[in-house]
């Protein structure tokens, strides 16, 4: 299981790779859609990456759940 | 009624990086050709093409490359350069038009999706893969990046798309609906399969020990046509709103004659009736007589039937004032760019008429003696100066004849 700074920094490198996102710049606290501007496919593709890099499933019913960068961690930390 | 200039243009091709760079080695008489030692291709009867000069990763941003099929992203590449060249204008976008034209579309991420659908599952297929492969997503991506509010659209019509986009185009302006429209095509489709399937269709030459002398239209001993990719990309505006902006106007297009063969899916007329048609129409279109035109850029691929057809149409339709034209085949530098051909071919006529120098064709060692037309073969050919009028041809699989009258500014 990877701990929350271990997941903080692997999502902030897909969020980078997919959006282009300073890696500085995916904090807990930041909305993917309103400050990462994030569109619902890239959105998507963070997902998969997710799921690849941390070994975890994340159901699509669950995607709209992850509004922040912190409900993205914590979802996977504790998946 | 509405004249049409050009001002502006854009290009990447297996020549050049960007439109200046095209015409200077096609000028000089260089050809884009390689030996694809990539080991996807080691097992294909056909191991040559013509790839881009420039990679499209090199020029974009990653994260912008990465959204785009590699068809997208030498159409924005061409257009972005297009637009700097026509001076970036602040203009009313609801009168800013697209028309970006592919034969295939987004061939490439179609195929590397099939892999990871086949090879990973369904939810690892890319959310963007429709985006990327749909044939209109160039037109799409060059449409929003321009902010293009006039109307964006793709014309498929296999190696006559790109100059059915410029008669597409040019038809906007003249029926009122936009003031300037950015008109070419697209082609990114070096890879296994379309390899496989041309040379499936004997279409391609199979040189490959020496790939630069594998497109060689009009030669004796040309044997199918060499892959190319590229995009390019023509700014077309009304000639009342170029002037008053204080555009350079490179040249006008004067008319476009279309017709089809009903005859053969892939094959062309042995005797070119629909090539002929459509060459006629365009004259007709663009109130000229025939002893006008004085330059031809040819289809000419390359290929042992098709040459000859367009050569034979070409007389049937001017008769003995074909004796006065030059022909060129552009295809013997850049390959065959497919959906992209007509645009990067309308872009060299627009240059030759500009410059007023006919680029030579490269690899007519020996002229085919069915050809009684006028290659330039040895070296650029200097035109004369007054009025000059040039037809570009092009002929797609499904039986498209399409040929623009472009005319000297």
């Amino acid at each position: 299981m990877a701990s929350e700074q271990e997941v903080q920094d692997g999502l902030a490198d897909i969020v980078n790779e997919i959006a282009g996102v300073p890696q500085e710049d995916v904090t807990p606290g930041k909305s993917f859609t309103d400050d990462l501007d994030i569109d619902s496919l890239s959105m998507v593709e963070i997902v998969q990456a997710c799921e690849d890099k941390f070994g975890v499933s994340i159901p699509d019913d669950q995607v709209k759940n992850l509004k922040t960068v912190g409900d993205a961690i914590s979802y996977i930390a504790n998946a | 009624m509405t004249s049409i200039v050009v001002t502006g243009l854009g290009a990447i091709t297996p020549i050049g990086g960007d439109a200046a760079a095209t015409w200077a080695a096609m000028l000089a008489g260089t050809s884009g050709a390689a030996v694809l030692n990539e080991t996807w291709a080691a097992d294909l009867p056909v191991r040559i093409a013509a790839p881009a000069a420039v990679d499209p990763s090199d020029v974009l941003d990653r994260v912008e490359a990465r959204r785009m099929d590699r068809c997208g992203q030498f159409a924005l590449i061409a257009a972005r350069e297009a637009w700097a060249h026509t001076g970036s204008p602040d203009v009313d976008k609801t009168r800013l038009g697209v028309v970006v034209a592919s034969g295939i579309g987004g061939l490439i991420t179609t195929l590397s999706a099939y892999d990871t659908l086949r090879d990973k599952g369904p939810r690892r297929v890319s959310p963007l893969a429709i985006p990327m492969l749909m044939p209109n997503s160039a037109a799409g991506y060059v449409g929003i990046e321009l902010g293009a509010r006039a109307g964006v659209h793709t014309p498929v019509s296999a190696c006559a798309s790109g100059t059915e986009a410029i008669a597409y185009g040019t038809d906007m302006i003249r029926t009122g609906r936009a003031d300037i429209v950015l008109a070419g095509g697209t082609e990114a489709a070096i890879h296994a399969l379309p390899l496989a399937a041309f040379a499936a269709m004997k279409a391609l030459s199979s040189r490959n020990d020496d790939p630069s002398a594998a497109s060689r239209p009009w030669d004796v001993d040309r044997d199918g046509f060499l892959l190319g990719e590229g995009a390019a990309i023509l700014v077309l505006e009304s000639a009342e709103h170029a002037a008053g902006r204080g555009a350079t106007a490179y040249a006008e297009i004067l008319g476009a004659g279309m017709s089809s063969d009903a005859h053969h899916i892939a094959q062309p007329d042995p005797v070119g009736t629909g090539a002929a048609t459509a060459m006629r129409l365009a004259v007709e279109n663009a109130g000229l007589g025939l002893g006008d035109i004085a330059h031809v850029n040819a289809h000419a691929t390359s290929t042992p039937l098709g040459d000859i057809g367009e050569a034979q149409a070409i007389r049937t339709v001017f008769g003995s004032t074909a004796d006065d034209m030059c022909l060129t085949g552009s295809k013997s530098m850049i390959g065959h760019l497919l959906g992209a051909a007509g645009a990067v071919e309308a872009l060299a006529v627009v240059l030759t008429l500009h410059e007023r120098l006919v680029p030579p064709t490269i690899n007519v060692d020996n002229l085919d003696p069915a050809i009684d037309l006028d290659i330039v073969t040895d070296g650029p050919r200097k035109l004369p100066g007054g009025d000059l009028a040039a037809l570009n041809n092009s002929f797609g699989f499904g039986g498209h004849n399409i040929a623009l009258v472009i005319r000297s500014t």
